[in-house]
C-alpha cells in the first residue's frame, strides 16, 4: 500500500536554517545539511528546503546546501523559494534537487507550469499554493510569501496546474501557518476531492492529532511540517508511530 | 572496471550519479564511474546505467538525438551482454512501445508495452511515494525483505508480455511491475537512488551482479 509521506521543511536564509533544530548531536544548529542528514536518518520520507533569502545575489549559497545534501541523503529533496524560470529549475536539478517547487512565478505566468513539466517531467514539478480563506468555503491564491492577494480561486487554480502537468501540489494555509492550531482541513478536502494529483498539506501543525486529521479529514497524500520537528517537540519516528497506531500506512 | 551512467539530459542524472558514487565507494574494488554520452566510452564500459524521468517520447528522442548513442548501447548490451540497469523511464524504454502522449516505439529489449495506470478516482496519479514490493529470487534483491518500501513516481507502467520478465511488483491498487530482468538487462520502476537504505542495497547488488 502507498504510504503517507512525512516531510520536514527547512527554511533557509543565506545558506543557514532560520529556525534551528536543537538536536543534541548537532555541531552547528544553523547548518541545513547537518539537519537534513539527521531527518534522513530518523526516517523522513522526503526533505524540503524553502529558500527565503531576500536578495537574489545570495541565492547561490543555497546551491551548495542542495549539493551537499544530495551527496548525503538518498531520499527525495524538494527545493523552492524564488524559482522564476526554467533556468532556475535546471540549476537546482543540476545541483541535486529531485523536485522544484514554484509559487509566485506560476501565478504570474501559468505557461511556466506546462513548460517546466514538459521539459523536466511532471514528477519534478511541485506547485506551491498559498491559500487564504476569503468567504465560507472559498479560498484565494496569495503570492509573494502571502503578502499579495489575487482573485484566483484556489480549487480552480489547483485543477488548472494539474491539467498543465504539475506532479503535486504543496498547499499552505496562510490562515493556519504558524498558529499551531491544525491544518485547514476544509481547504485540504476542497482541493483533494477535486484534484487528481497528490496534495501535500502544510501550515498549522501543532500536535500529533493535527497530522492525523490532515490525512483523515483533509485526505492529504503527504504532510509537511517545520516547527514541530525543529524545536524537537516530536521526532519523525514518534510521528510515524502515532500514525501507524491509528492505522495510517507509513514507512517505518 | 568502468561503469557508465548515460547522460542524455535526464533530470535525475545527478541523484543517480551521487547514489552510485556513494555505494561504489564502499566496495573493495570500486568501479570507475563515468557520466557520459560518448559511444566510445559506453562501448568500453563493464556496466551501464540508464536513468530517466519525464515523458517516454521526450527521453527517447533525447537519446536518439545523440549520434551513435543508441547503436553503442545495442552493441554493448545486446551483443556483448554488458550488465545494464534502467531506472524509471530508463526501464520503460526497454519495452516495445509506450502509449504515453501518443504511441512511441521503445528499444524492444524486453517484450511488453507501457500503459497509463488505470486506478479508481481516490488513487492519485502520479503514483508518488513509498510503496512496498514483492520480488522473486534475483540477485538484485539480495538482503532485501519482502514488503520493503521503495520510492516510486510514475503515471505509466511496464506491462510485460512474459511474466517471467517481471521480477518485482507493487500494488496501486492493481498489480504493477516494479522491476524487470531479462538475461543481462534489468530495470526498476522505483528510484533506487531515492529509496534510502533499501535503494542503496539494490545499487550494491547491481554493482556485484554477474549475470
Amino acid at each position: 500500500m502507498l504510504k503517507k509521506r512525512i516531510i520536514p521543511c527547512l527554511d533557509v536564509d543565506n545558506g543557514r536554517v532560520v529556525k534551528g533544530v536543537n538536536f543534541i548531536d548537532l555541531v552547528d544548529a544553523g547548518d541545513p545539511v547537518e539537519q537534513a542528514i539527521i531527518y534522513n536518518a530518523e526516517g523522513a520520507d522526503e526533505l524540503c528546503f524553502l529558500d527565503i533569502t531576500a536578495s537574489s545575489d545570495n541565492r547561490d549559497t543555497l546551491l551548495e546546501v542542495v549539493k551537499k545534501t544530495a551527496e548525503n541523503c538518498f531520499i527525495p529533496l524538494t527545493v523552492g523559494g524564488g524559482v522564476r524560470s526554467l533556468d532556475d529549475i535546471s540549476r537546482l536539478l543540476h545541483f541535486g534537487a529531485d523536485k522544484v517547487s514554484i509559487n509566485t512565478a506560476a501565478v504570474d505566468n501559468i505557461d511556466l507550469v506546462a513548460e517546466a513539466a514538459n521539459k523536466y517531467g511532471s514528477s519534478t514539478i511541485v506547485i506551491a499554493v498559498d491559500a487564504k480563506q476569503t468567504a465560507e468555503n472559498q479560498w484565494k491564491v496569495f503570492t509573494h510569501g502571502g503578502r499579495n492577494e489575487t482573485d484566483i480561486d484556489v480549487v480552480t487554480y489547483c485543477n488548472e496546474v494539474a491539467k498543465l502537468g504539475a506532479g503535486e501540489i504543496l498547499l499552505t494555509s496562510m490562515d493556519r501557518d504558524g498558529t499551531k492550531s491544525g491544518f485547514d482541513n476544509k481547504l485540504l478536502k476542497a482541493v483533494t476531492s477535486k484534484v487528481n494529483i497528490p496534495v501535500i498539506a502544510s501550515g498549522g501543525v501543532g500536535n500529533l492529532n493535527h497530522l492525523l486529521d490532515g490525512i483523515l479529514e483533509g485526505e492529504a497524500s503527504a504532510l509537511l511540517a517545520a516547527s514541530i520537528f525543529h524545536f524537537g517537540e516530536y521526532s519523525i519516528g514518534e510521528v510515524k508511530r502515532y500514525l501507524a497506531d491509528n492505522n495510517i500506512p507509513v514507512r517505518i | 572496471m568502468n561503469l557508465a551512467i548515460i547522460n542524455f539530459g535526464s533530470g535525475n542524472l545527478h541523484s543517480v550519479h551521487k547514489a552510485f558514487e556513494n555505494v561504489n565507494s564502499e566496495l573493495s574494488n570500486p568501479y570507475n564511474i563515468v557520466v557520459t554520452n560518448d559511444p566510445k566510452e559506453i562501448q568500453s564500459a563493464d556496466k551501464i546505467v540508464l536513468p530517466g524521468v519525464g515523458a517516454f517520447g521526450d527521453c527517447k528522442n533525447a537519446i536518439f538525438k545523440i549520434e551513435g548513442l543508441h547503436a553503442s548501447l545495442e552493441v554493448s548490451v545486446l551483443k556483448n551482454k554488458v550488465p545494464f540497469m534502467g531506472i524509471c523511464v530508463g526501464m520503460q524504454l526497454l519495452a516495445d512501445l509506450s502509449h504515453e502522449f501518443g504511441t512511441h516505439s521503445g528499444f524492444g529489449w524486453i517484450p511488453g508495452e507501457v500503459r497509463r495506470i488505470a486506478s479508481p478516482k481516490e488513487y492519485k496519479i502520479p503514483h508518488m511515494g513509498w510503496n512496498e514490493i514483492r520480488f522473486s529470487d534475483h540477485k538484485l534483491f539480495d538482503g532485501c525483505e519482502q514488503g520493503s518500501d521503495f520510492y516510486f513516481v510514475h503515471s505509466f507502467y511496464f506491462q510485460n508480455q512474459k511474466s517471467e520478465h517481471s521480477i518485482a511488483t507493487t500494488k496501486y491498487p492493481d498489480q504493477i511491475t516494479a522491476a524487470v530482468c531479462k538475461e543481462n538487462i534489468c530495470g526498476t520502476q522505483f528510484h533506487p537512488e531515492k529509496s534510502h537504505i533499501n535503494g542503496k542495497r539494490i545499487i550494491h547488488n547491481f554493482l556485484e551482479w554477474r549475470p
